[in-house]
């Protein structure tokens, strides 16, 4: 009888103004506290680069290459002779732009796509079987492959990288819409003559956001990841633009001469995935009533 | 059982045809002219026509697609256009030295990540929970190159044990085959250690909460045999379904891992196949990882039957 | 009381949340049971019933609740005090218990025979084929057939009543002195229920063993109990021999609850209201497809399950009409049919005359408001990030009603279901399950239906807020016309609510007629032996004396 108690009163809990509440009057742990405070220094680093940066990044200065630390120079210079802090300041706008473009064009797609083939059963076997066949393209692969046949900008490096995260989206979503209308108050709206737009949307869709927000940081994080790797691998935004995965793959021959011009890039970029990971953390705590329940 | 495999290996062929389509379709409705873009900025009229012809691409596109998936079929995946070779056969050179990695990663995760992840879910909340966990969050953050080079500077740089980079094949010495796999299996599996050891634990926590754990707690059984008799085989599927998902997260792995510690296998294979632009080997590689995906989710499906009797196909 | 030794005594217990801020949730309890002695703790939910149960065994959720005070007594060793190795000697031996869920409180990927086996492996040194002999035994005694092959089961194989057995026979296997039984009849059918109950009392008899027996079933109390502890917000409020307690209770609560609980007389039928015909249901069929399997081209193909076979019946303006039959009869199939929510494979329904039955989406909209339905769990069937205004207004505005017009009516019902005005700007989660379940009553009156479906629509309720919802069910039909088809498996309340009844079984109709002949005086067998097993048969709780 007790259990069943707690049990019922779950789906209450998942009103969007409790949980709104909840996210701002829980007492966030110490860790979500630093993870926000890093992720807010970066995002003001790329925000105030120019000003910042005490070199243009791209500056090419041979006669400069190689050098190690130096007043002038606060990090020493790459093989091209450019400023290496600046170059990993302004390596910050990249990541970040990726990151919560690739997660914002995830919801755009992935959302009314997983909300339709929740709803809809035809739709449901024609495109899960499509994107079964996406899921089983590991992503970094299909990264590479639409990189490397269209010339590599900031948009296609974000498409490359969305295109794979999709079906995990509309899975998420399609899982959620499944299991909430099921829901007698789904059914109820049917009965009362509600039309199928206005249950997607009305009775359907707000269930959703919780997990959706969860799996977005998890998305953004993922994503400053595969930029990253692929800059790592050669495959991403041309050389000469300043990113975090640049920088490395171009440190990667100097490494062992000098391992400062791998180290600060990577140090920022772990720093800033696991910034948004935590937050990822923090929000599934606050957001999912079944961890909630778990960790009383 | 049988019809069970013989059904989900039905199920497999619509998979596998869209990936066999997108790859080819990447190609072909890709914008501009994929001869001229495979064939590079510097190439002159006559090479880009050689290229078009080389990959039919003259024929109408539905021609274009049965020729491609008729030669798939017989094994066929076409010739390389840089070294003119055909793409299995630079395929199977490079088997060897991914293989041993994969393997070597994945028995490191297996040993180190279930045990972790269930002490975790049996301490929740205590010291060993929270170190487990923060730990798992960071091995998931820091890029896998990240962790590789941490490892080199201090165990083959500054401690001198293990060599930097480099492979040698199992038949140069066993000796000399190990030193140099254990870096670079230690850099794969960070990544998946964490990430089983969370699912691990979350699925353990899931289960521990069951009736029935309360049942085999109320008929006095020791923690031990709640712990691993009743609950690990429960929470199994779910992690074994976490193994499955995690194979993309492998791939990559492997990928950058062969990169940092200049191993010559199929990770670097399709890097210096995508910075030559050697499309035929591109989609190869595509189209058997994908193939390798589906196989490996098949076989996860199928020991969902072992650890679960509910299961019955 | 007796001056033996007791084999159980709870003593002042004070249980709290585990918080920096701890709320009471048993406020010193002390009660004790004598060997062979059956004591049950009835209350409703949130009375902390539970809770006593779970504390004696050890089994407080960690982290959530603790014990705070007072002296748990097991054969005169204090259970608080013992360390977790001795309490885990004593669990499965000395004392044991069975759960409310026999569906999940058997490890599904460990047959039943190792699981009982483990009992005996973790408590005695026997060898494993003295063992097995033992556990043979004990699936022997609670009467379950071919043991042997029982032994080799896995616990998805059998039915929900065959696994309370094997819970009890686990529980039994090394003859504890104390069973605990916490609800483990509740998920059952009452035929199910009946057979479990006697086992219980046979074997208790047998052993003379101590049971402490929770329930929220006041028929169950009648059946089995010794002495009765009634508890209410985690005091116990009254105790006593049950004959006592049942027929001159001391406190005022106990004699509302008691009072709450429905006779099994059915209730005359009511004058015809109207001569107005409002749903007509003729030969109603859904059968579902047998599951394909890959062989099915070469194969006969197999008859489908028929959840509705055949079933018909007319219900008129102002009536109720009960459907009764346990789980399984096809019942809820039949109210989701009749409401359109699933296709029906064959048959006639009309609404008013109006067939409703074959009308694609759009041709179903315009008749739709004229049949409403109230579900069975109160927390799901209101949307939580809607106001109950919001809820309420949904299906008039859909029908074209302007958003302040609606607003007012809403205002209007809430306070027919006797709600306070203000509830209209509120969420469902601040409302209890009755409170819920009459907004759902609400809503369903915002759209001026003919008829309403009630699918198990106070199950889930206590007796007495059950008792309060039915009679608002009543009223609403008095001053309405409204014709209500009630879905129920409790034949307690379908006797005080129906005017008419249609028991099912297996998709069937079994009787069909005016409540007083089907339930009063039933012509069907299997009605008959439905009456006979329903707990508290003997007793009429609300006059406090034994039934005529």
């Amino acid at each position: 009888m007790h259990a069943q108690t707690v049990s019922t009163e779950m789906p209450a809990s998942r009103g969007i103004h409790k949980l709104m509440s909840k996210v701002f009057r829980v007492r966030p742990k110490t860790a979500t506290i630093i993870a926000a405070t890093i992720l807010l220094l970066i995002v003001l680093m790329a925000i105030f680069a120019p000003m910042i940066a005490t070199h243009d990044p791209v500056e090419l200065s041979p006669a400069n290459r190689l050098q190690g630390m130096s007043a002038e120079h606060l990090l020493g210079t790459d093989a091209y002779g450019r400023d290496l802090f600046s170059r990993v300041v302004y390596g910050a706008q990249v990541s970040l732009t990726v990151g919560l473009g690739v997660a914002f064009l995830c919801v755009l797609i992935g959302l009314p796509l997983g909300l339709l083939t929740g709803y809809f059963r035809t739709l449901d076997a024609i495109l899960m079987r499509f994107m079964d066949g996406l899921m089983a393209i590991p992503g970094i692969l299909a990264a590479i492959a639409i990189v490397s046949l269209t010339s590599a900008n900031l948009w296609t490096l974000m498409v490359a990288i969305m295109v794979p995260e999709i079906p995990q989206i509309v899975r998420l979503v399609r899982s959620q819409v499944l299991a909430t209308r099921e829901e007698a108050f789904v059914e109820a709206a049917v009965l009362m003559g509600t039309p199928t737009r206005t249950i997607l949307w009305r009775h359907l869709m707000p269930n959703t956001f919780a997990p959706l927000i969860v799996q977005c940081t998890y998305i953004c994080a993922a994503a400053i990841l595969t930029e990253a790797t692929l800059s790592f691998l050669g495959v991403g935004l041309s050389s000469e633009t300043p990113t975090w995965g640049n920088i490395m793959s171009e440190g990667r021959i100097y490494f062992q001469l000098n391992p400062s011009m791998i180290l600060w890039a990577g140090l920022l970029l772990s720093l800033c995935i696991l910034s948004v990971n935590l937050l990822g953390d923090a929000a599934r705590d606050a957001l999912d009533p079944k961890m909630k329940r778990r960790e009383g | 059982m049988l019809g069970y495999f013989i059904r989900r290996l039905l199920a497999a062929i619509p998979v596998m045809l869209v990936v066999a389509l997108s790859v080819f379709l990447l190609l072909r409705l890709s914008p501009g002219d994929p001869a001229t873009i495979i064939a590079g900025e510097m190439a002159d009229a006559e090479q880009v026509n050689n290229i078009r012809t080389a990959l039919g691409l003259n024929e109408p596109l539905h021609t274009q697609f049965f020729i491609w998936i008729g030669n798939l079929l017989q094994g066929d995946f076409g010739t390389s256009l840089i070294s003119q070779t055909s793409v299995m056969s630079m395929i199977s050179q490079r088997l060897e030295p991914t293989i041993s990695l994969a393997l070597a990663a994945i028995t490191l995760t297996v040993i180190v990540a279930v045990p972790l992840g269930v002490i975790a879910a049996w301490k929740q909340g205590k010291w060993i929970d929270n170190l487990v966990m923060s730990t798992s969050v960071v091995g998931f953050s820091v890029p896998v190159f990240v962790i590789g080079y941490i490892l080199i500077q201090v165990f083959a740089i500054e401690l001198k044990w293990l060599p930097v980079q480099g492979y040698r094949s199992i038949d140069e010495g066993i000796g000399e085959f190990i030193s140099r796999l254990i870096l670079p299996a230690m850099t794969l599996s960070s990544v998946y250690i964490a990430l089983i050891a969370r699912m691990t634990r979350a699925s353990m926590l899931e289960v521990l909460g069951e009736d029935y754990i309360r049942t085999a707690r109320a008929k006095g059984l020791g923690q031990r045999i709640v712990l691993f008799r009743h609950a690990l085989r429960n929470a199994a599927v779910p992690i074994l379904t976490v193994v499955g998902a995690g194979f993309a997260l492998m791939v990559s792995g492997v990928v950058v891992t062969e990169t940092v510690f200049n191993i010559p296998g199929l990770g670097r294979l399709i890097v210096d196949a995508v910075l030559s632009r050697d499309y035929p080997v591109i989609q190869a590689l595509i189209l058997l990882t994908a193939g390798l995906y589906v196989v490996i989710n098949l076989l996860i499906d199928l020991s969902y039957a072992i650890t679960d009797p509910r299961i019955r196909y | 009381m007796s001056t033996e030794n007791p084999v159980l005594k709870v003593d002042s217990l004070v249980v709290e949340t585990d918080s920096k801020d701890p709320k009471q949730i048993l406020k010193g309890i002390s009660f004790e049971i004598q060997p062979g002695e059956t004591l049950c703790l009835v209350g409703e939910s949130g009375s902390g019933k539970s809770v006593s149960s779970l504390t004696t065994m050890g089994l407080l959720p960690q982290g959530a609740l603790r014990a705070a005070g007072g002296r748990i007594l097991l054969d005169g060793e204090d259970l608080l005090q013992a360390s977790p190795k001795r309490i885990s000697e004593l669990r499965g031996s000395r004392m044991a218990m069975i759960f409310q869920e026999p569906m999940t409180a058997l490890n599904p990927v460990l047959t039943v025979g190792r699981q009982l086996d483990e009992v005996l492996a973790c408590h005695t040194s026997e060898p494993a084929n003295k063992r097995r002999e033992r556990v043979l035994d004990a699936l022997e005694q609670v009467h379950l057939p071919d043991i042997e092959r029982m032994y080799d089961s896995y616990p998805h194989q059998l039915s929900g009543g065959q696994r309370q057995r094997i819970m009890i026979a686990m529980a039994l296997l090394l003859k504890p002195k104390l069973l605990i039984a916490d609800e483990p009849t509740t998920a059952l059918d009452v035929t199910t229920q009946h057979q479990i109950l006697k086992l219980i009392r046979e074997l208790q008899e047998k052993h003379g063993t101590a049971v402490l027996f929770i329930t929220h079933d006041m028929g169950v109390v009648a059946d089995i109990a010794h002495r009765v502890c009634v508890m209410h917000f985690g005091v116990i409020v009254e105790q006593g021999e049950v004959k006592q307690i049942l027929s001159n209770p001391q406190k005022q609560y106990t004699r509302d609850l008691l009072s709450a609980v429905p006779s099994l007389t059915p209730r005359e039928a009511r004058a015809l209201r109207g001569p107005r015909l409002v749903l007509d249901v003729a030969e109603l069929v859904k059968e579902y497809a047998p599951p394909r399997s890959l062989l099915s081209w070469f194969k006969k193909p197999k008859a489908g399950t028929k959840a509705v076979n055949n079933i018909s019946f007319k219900l008129y303006e102002g009536r109720t009409l009960g459907i009764v039959g346990e789980s399984g009869s096809g019942k809820s199939t039949l109210a989701r049919c009749v409401m359109r929510l699933i296709d029906p494979t064959d048959g006639v329904i009309r609404v008013d005359g109006q067939q409703i039955s074959g009308l694609t989406a759009v041709g179903l909209k315009p008749h739709r408001h004229r049949i409403q339905m109230i579900f069975q769990d109160p927390y799901r069937s209101l949307n939580p990030r809607r106001t109950v205004g919001d809820s309420l207004i949904e299906g008039p505005m859909n029908y074209g009603a302007q958003r302040e017009a609606a607003l007012g009516r809403a205002a209007e019902l809430l306070q027919l279901v006797g709600l306070p005005a203000d509830a209209i700007d509120r969420f469902p989660h601040q409302f209890s399950g009755g409170q819920r379940q009459r907004i759902a009553i609400a809503r369903a009156l915002a759209m001026e239906p003919d008829v309403i479906v009630a699918d198990e629509a106070v199950s889930a309720l206590d007796v007495s807020v059950q008792a309060q919802v039915l009679a608002l069910l009543d009223d609403i039909q008095e001053r309405l016309g409204i014709a209500v088809l009630f879905i129920t498996h409790d034949l307690r309340v379908a006797a005080q609510i129906c005017d008419d009844v249609l028991v099912m079984q297996r998709g069937k109709v079994v009787e069909y007629g005016p409540a007083s002949d089907v339930l009063g005086n039933p012509s069907a067998e299997y009605t008959r032996q439905l009456i006979e097993v329903a707990p508290g048969r003997s007793w009429d709780f609300a006059n406090f004396s034994p039934a005529s």
